[in-house]
Order: structure tokens, then C-alpha cells, then sequence
């Protein structure tokens, strides 16, 4: 029942959590704020003038910022592709009647359980390192070259990566949602002479679109921060071929021991990301409150 | 075209034979119901016949050519299932307009057929909504139009009025069945209900437990029905059975009689009984009458403005020729 008297009890009763919750929020983002009008190097201590904008004229004009916007569009982006329509694959295999069904969707769902650290090593050392990883050794049965990834293909490595760890959260959400497709749609479909793909593209693909949606949304604000993965694997190189946003702010403040410099960065990442959200929930918002 | 033919299907889920083998046969045009309580395979029968089911065993011969192997879709038969089944994410044009566009129907003919086909169904103001937004009978007539715009050979339906109000329910009845004399194309019709079965059909087939045990008219399963089943199953309220000595007085194990075949008198009769509940109809009323040697209450009809009431002792009398006899295996005397 939502009198006034039970909302105002409501309002009551949830503000010690918000209060926290601000809090929580507000002093990390006020510091990073004030330590970003700041000349603040560890190198050279002493004095921490204020110097207004500088440090973020010199983040923004630094080329690796504009490698790191690349590749972060890049890396988000081919992940919520490769994900995505993977993961909508997945989900319709899935969803086959077949034996042994609940312990294959708990294999599935494993990778999810990894942490980021452990399975970049695990890729890095056991799989794609030339000389000892089974692609190599895959690659050297066939007759081929072993094609050292992070040299040679480092960006893409990392998505795969990432993607395989991602993979199964879009399988299960996607595959939630197939599940509660009503069968009689698809009945009636195909009465209606739809064949398999039109009845994926007319029936399923619209009851999955929801779905997508969640996937993406909560991915993106995920896959902006990626930073564990390509910490232990190619630490951010060769060059900058590697280095997001995220790790090129952990570069300037923790490399270079520059905190003004790397806090400029953690705003500019915070605006970027709140403009991708708001675009994001502009985008497909629609397709939620449906 | 819509002759239907069933020879000898039978169909098991697993090792569970939900409907042994059976034989029917559909005429073209006629609107046939299959009527039986829930759970009796109705609507497994039905999906055999749309080809969502694969039978077991036997044949499906759907005008004359053989259809058990023929997709769904090939078979030219449309379905409107009890849900519905509307695409929720397009609108009232595009559902019904969907099979014509599987079909690969020009652009202009499609729309000139969707605007037939809601203006026979009363749906021309509504084209452009969702079917979230239309109310019960609308999506029904929604998916009767979506069925009617591919000019099937026939119609199946599976309960297709059991989501909606009594007094929908009534109307929609109607105009299934003003639809069927328009068109005259074969129906066939799903439902637990023996009054749409009775209201609406050529020929009804009764089903118990995947058996067919009648199959005839209205009026043939009214007046001679094969079994105590199908005595018990059609007719409102129930026929009154009888077993005992009394149905031994007629040389049978049990005997039926319908509560409108009783003459009710205060001065004499077969039976002595005490009045119980009674439903009063208006035009009839429904007494319950408790009588000494019968182990059930039975059902009479009286007119409309009888004067009788609660515990009054009344005097029942069978109109003997209405009065149906069954012998041990409850199959009807004759
Ligand atoms: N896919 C299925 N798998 C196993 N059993 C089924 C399946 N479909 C129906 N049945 C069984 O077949 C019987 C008849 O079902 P159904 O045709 O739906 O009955 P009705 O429509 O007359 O209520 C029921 O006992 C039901 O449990
Ligand atoms: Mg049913």
C-alpha cells in the first residue's frame, strides 16, 4: 500500500543506506576531482600548486589517449558482438531438448566463475603462448607457424579472452529469456509456413530483444573497466596497441607516479562513461519500458 | 476441399499411449467438435491432424492425398489455439498479414486481404494496435482473422473460448458459427464444453481417454446415446442414471433418464423423493430430489413458476419412452 504515511516511513527507513551509499560515492569522486587541478607527481614532492586545467590539456593532447579511446571502443565493441550473437547461438542450442542437459548449462556457465587475472594467465601461458600453448602445439602438428598472439595480434587476443570469459553470462541471461518464449508463437508460426530462420527473425529475435539489451547495457559498463586481463598479458603493449582508457590511467598514476595527471584521466573516464550510458539507455531504453 | 481422414493413427508419448489407433472421417465443410473431459487427448488429436504432432502409427489423408509426412504448413489447414498465439510485438495488421508474407503474397494483395478480412471480423478500427492492447475477444477474433486470411481447406480449433467471460464466450460462439455458414469450410473444433459442442456442430466426437466413443449428430447423442459415458456427458444438466433394482425392472444393468423427461406430481408416482437444492433458470427450474432406495439424488426439470420448496415431498414418474437402457458393460440396450 503506498499511502503517504507508509512513503514517508519508506523514505525514512531507506535513507541510512543512502546516506552511506553517497558518501560512499561522493568522497573518492570529490578527491579525484580536486586532486585533478593539481600538480601532484610523486617523483617530485614538495609543494602541489594548483594549475587549473593543465593536466587534463596534457591527458587529452597525449596520443596514447586517442590509441587508448580506439582500442577501448574496439575491445568493448567486439566483445558485445562476439557475445552477443554467440551468445544467442548458445542459447538456442541450449535450448534443444538433450541428454545430460543440466550439467552441460552448468559447464557452460563455468568460465563466469574464473577470475580475470587466473584465466588471462591460463590463455596466455597454456594456450597461446608459442612455444608451450596447444595452439602452438596445434599449429606445429599441422605443419604451420605458431602465431605468437600478443605480439602479433594483441587486441584481438584480449577480446577473445574477454569474450570467452563474458560468453556465458549473455548465454544464460539469453537463454532465460528463450525459455520463456510461449510455444504456441512458434506453433502458430510455423503453421503460419514461417521456416526455422523467419521464425527466428520474427518471432524469437523480437521476444529476445529484451533481453539483448540487459546483455548489452550491463556489459558495456563492464567492459569499459577491463583492466585485469591485459595487466598480465601484454601489459598494455606492443607500444599502445593494447592500453585502454582504464590502463592508461593506471599507466599515468601509478607508472609515472603521476596522481594529478592520472585523476584528470579518471574523470575524463567517468564523463565518457556516463555519456555512453545515458546514449546507451537512450538507444535501446525504449525497448525496456515496452 | 477439406476432406479429412484419419486411418488407424494412434499416438504415444514414450511408452504412454495417449490415443490408440482410430479411424474418422471429416467431410468437407462440416464442423466437426471432438468433446471430452480434460486430459482425454482432444488436442493431441488435433495436432496430429495440424502435423505439431507425428502420429505413430496410421495415416493422415487430408483431400485425398496422403499428409501424414507433410510439414505443417503444407497442409493447408490453419490453427487458432486456445492462447492465441498472436506475435506480441507487431501489430494487429502485421499478425494477420504474417502468413501471407511467409507466403511470399504481393504487397497490395496482402493489404487488400487483411482489410477483408477486419472487416468481416469487426477489426477495421484496430489494425494498427498491439494485441497487448486489445481485450480477450478481440485477440480471439484477431487470431481467427490471422487463420482466415490464408483461405485454408480447414480450420482447427483448440478451446478457443476458454480464456473469455461467460457472455463473450456466448457471442463468440456465434460468430464462429456465422463464419462456418459463410465460408463453408471444413471445422474442426476443440472443447471440454458439451454446450458449444451441442450448440455448434454438424457432428460431434466424443472422446474418452483418447477413445472415440461416439460419434454423431447433436441430436443422434441426445437421443441415443451408445454408452453411460456419452449418456452422462451430453445433455444439461446430466441424465439421471439408475442402477439396481429399479433399472433390473427394465430388464437392464442401468438406466438413464433426463431430468426433462420426468413428470413431477404431487398425488403418485414411481418414485417418492424429497425436494432439495433448486436452480431456478427463470423459463425452467432444476430440482434435486433425494429418494429413499436410490443411492444419488435425482435431477428433474419443472416449468419455470412451479410452487415447490425445500424438504416438500414430490412424486417422480419416467417418461418411458425417453427412458435409455445400458447393460453391465454400460453399452445401450436396444
Ligand atoms: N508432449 C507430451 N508429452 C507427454 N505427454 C503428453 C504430451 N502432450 C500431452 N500429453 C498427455 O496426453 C494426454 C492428453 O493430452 P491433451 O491432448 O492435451 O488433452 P486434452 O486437450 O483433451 O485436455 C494427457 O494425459 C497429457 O498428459
Ligand atoms: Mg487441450
Amino acid at each position: 500500500m503506498a499511502t503517504n504515511a507508509s512513503r514517508a516511513a519508506a523514505r525514512l527507513m531507506i535513507s541510512p543506506a543512502v546516506v552511506l551509499l553517497l558518501g560512499w560515492m561522493l568522497v573518492p569522486l570529490g578527491l579525484t576531482l580536486y586532486f585533478s587541478f593539481l600538480r601532484y607527481n610523486l617523483i617530485t614532492p614538495g609543494a602541489n600548486p594548483f594549475i587549473g586545467w593543465e593536466n587534463y590539456y596534457w591527458f587529452l593532447t597525449d596520443p596514447s589517449f586517442k590509441a587508448a579511446m580506439i582500442n577501448t571502443l574496439l575491445l568493448v565493441g567486439g566483445v558485445l558482438l562476439i557475445t552477443v550473437i554467440g551468445g544467442t547461438m548458445m542459447a538456442l542450442l541450449l535450448d534443444q531438448p538433450m541428454w545430460g542437459q543440466g550439467v552441460i548449462r552448468i559447464m557452460v556457465i563455468a568460465p563466469f566463475f574464473v577470475m580475470p587475472t587466473v584465466s588471462g594467465l591460463v590463455w596466455k601461458n597454456m594456450f597461446m603462448n608459442p612455444v608451450n600453448g596447444i595452439f602452438g602445439h596445434l599449429a606445429l602438428g599441422l605443419g604451420m607457424e605458431p602465431l605468437s598472439f600478443f605480439s602479433e595480434i594483441p587486441l584481438l587476443s584480449i577480446i577473445f579472452i574477454v569474450s570467452w570469459q563474458w560468453l556465458p553470462f549473455a548465454t544464460l541471461i539469453l537463454l532465460t529469456a528463450l525459455q520463456s518464449l510461449d510455444q504456441e508463437q512458434l506453433e502458430a508460426a510455423e503453421m503460419d509456413g514461417a521456416t526455422w530462420v523467419s521464425r527466428f527473425i520474427h518471432v524469437m529475435l523480437p521476444h529476445l530483444a529484451r533481453a539483448i539489451t540487459v546483455v548489452i547495457l550491463i556489459q558495456t559498463i563492464f567492459l569499459l573497466s577491463i583492466f585485469a586481463e591485459i595487466l598480465v598479458t601484454t601489459n598494455g603493449g606492443p607500444g599502445t596497441s593494447t592500453t585502454n582508457l582504464t590502463y592508461l590511467i593506471y599507466v599515468s598514476s601509478l607508472l609515472q607516479f603521476d596522481v594529478g595527471m592520472g585523476s584528470a584521466g579518471g574523470v575524463i573516464a567517468i564523463i565518457l562513461a556516463n555519456i555512453v550510458a545515458i546514449f546507451l539507455m537512450r538507444m535501446i531504453g525504449k525497448n525496456l519500458d515496452a | 476441399m477439406g476432406h479429412i481422414q484419419l486411418k488407424q493413427v494412434s499416438k504415444s508419448f514414450g511408452n504412454i499411449e495417449v490415443i490408440p489407433p482410430i479411424d474418422l472421417d471429416i467431410d468437407d465443410g462440416q464442423f466437426v467438435v471432438f468433446v471430452g473431459p480434460s486430459g482425454c487427448g482432444k488436442s493431441t488429436l488435433l495436432r496430429l491432424i495440424a502435423g505439431l504432432e507425428d502420429v505413430t502409427t496410421g495415416s493422415i489423408v487430408i483431400d485425398g492425398r496422403d499428409a501424414t509426412a507433410v510439414q505443417p504448413a503444407r497442409r493447408g489447414l490453419a490453427m487458432v489455439f486456445q492462447s492465441y498465439a498472436l506475435y506480441p510485438h507487431m501489430s494487429v495488421r502485421k499478425n494477420i498479414a504474417f502468413p501471407l508474407k511467409m507466403a511470399r503474397v504481393p504487397q497490395d494483395e496482402q493489404e487488400r486481404l487483411v482489410e477483408e478480412a477486419a472487416r468481416v471480423l469487426n477489426l477495421t478500427g484496430f489494425l494498427d494496435r498491439r494485441p497487448g492492447q486489445l481485450s480477450g475477444g478481440q485477440r480471439q477474433r484477431v487470431a481467427i482473422g490471422r487463420a482466415i486470411v490464408r483461405e485454408p481447406a480447414a480450420f482447427l480449433f483448440d478451446e478457443p473460448l476458454s480464456n473469455l467471460d461467460a457472455a463473450l464466450r456466448v457471442g463468440m460462439r456465434l460468430e464462429i458459427s456465422e463464419l462456418h455458414e459463410r465460408l463453408k469450410t471444413t471445422m474442426v473444433y476443440v472443447t471440454h464444453d458439451q454446450v458449444e459442442a451441442m450448440t455448434m456442430a454438424d457432428k460431434i466426437v466424443v472422446l474418452r481417454a483418447g477413445v472415440i466413443e461416439q460419434v454423431g449428430t447433436p441430436l443422434e447423442l441426445y437421443r441415443n446415446p451408445q454408452n453411460t459415458f456419452v449418456a452422462g456427458f451430453i445433455g444439461s444438466p446430466r441424465m439421471n442414471l439408475v442402477e439396481g433394482p429399479d433399472a433390473a425392472r427394465h430388464d437392464a444393468h442401468t438406466v438413464g433418464i433426463r431430468p426433462e423427461h420426468v413428470d413431477v406430481s404431487s398425488g403418485s408416482g414411481m418414485w417418492t423423493g424429497t425436494v432439495g437444492v433448486s436452480e431456478h433458470l427463470g423459463s425452467d427450474t432444476f430440482f434435486h430430489v433425494t429418494v429413499k432406495d436410490l443411492s444419488q439424488p435425482l435431477t428433474v426439470r419443472a416449468g419455470g413458476e412451479v410452487d415447490l420448496h425445500y424438504g416438500d415431498t414430490i412424486h417422480l414418474t419416467p417418461k418411458l419412452n425417453h427412458l435409455h437402457r445400458f447393460d453391465d458393460r454400460g453399452l445401450r440396450i436396444t
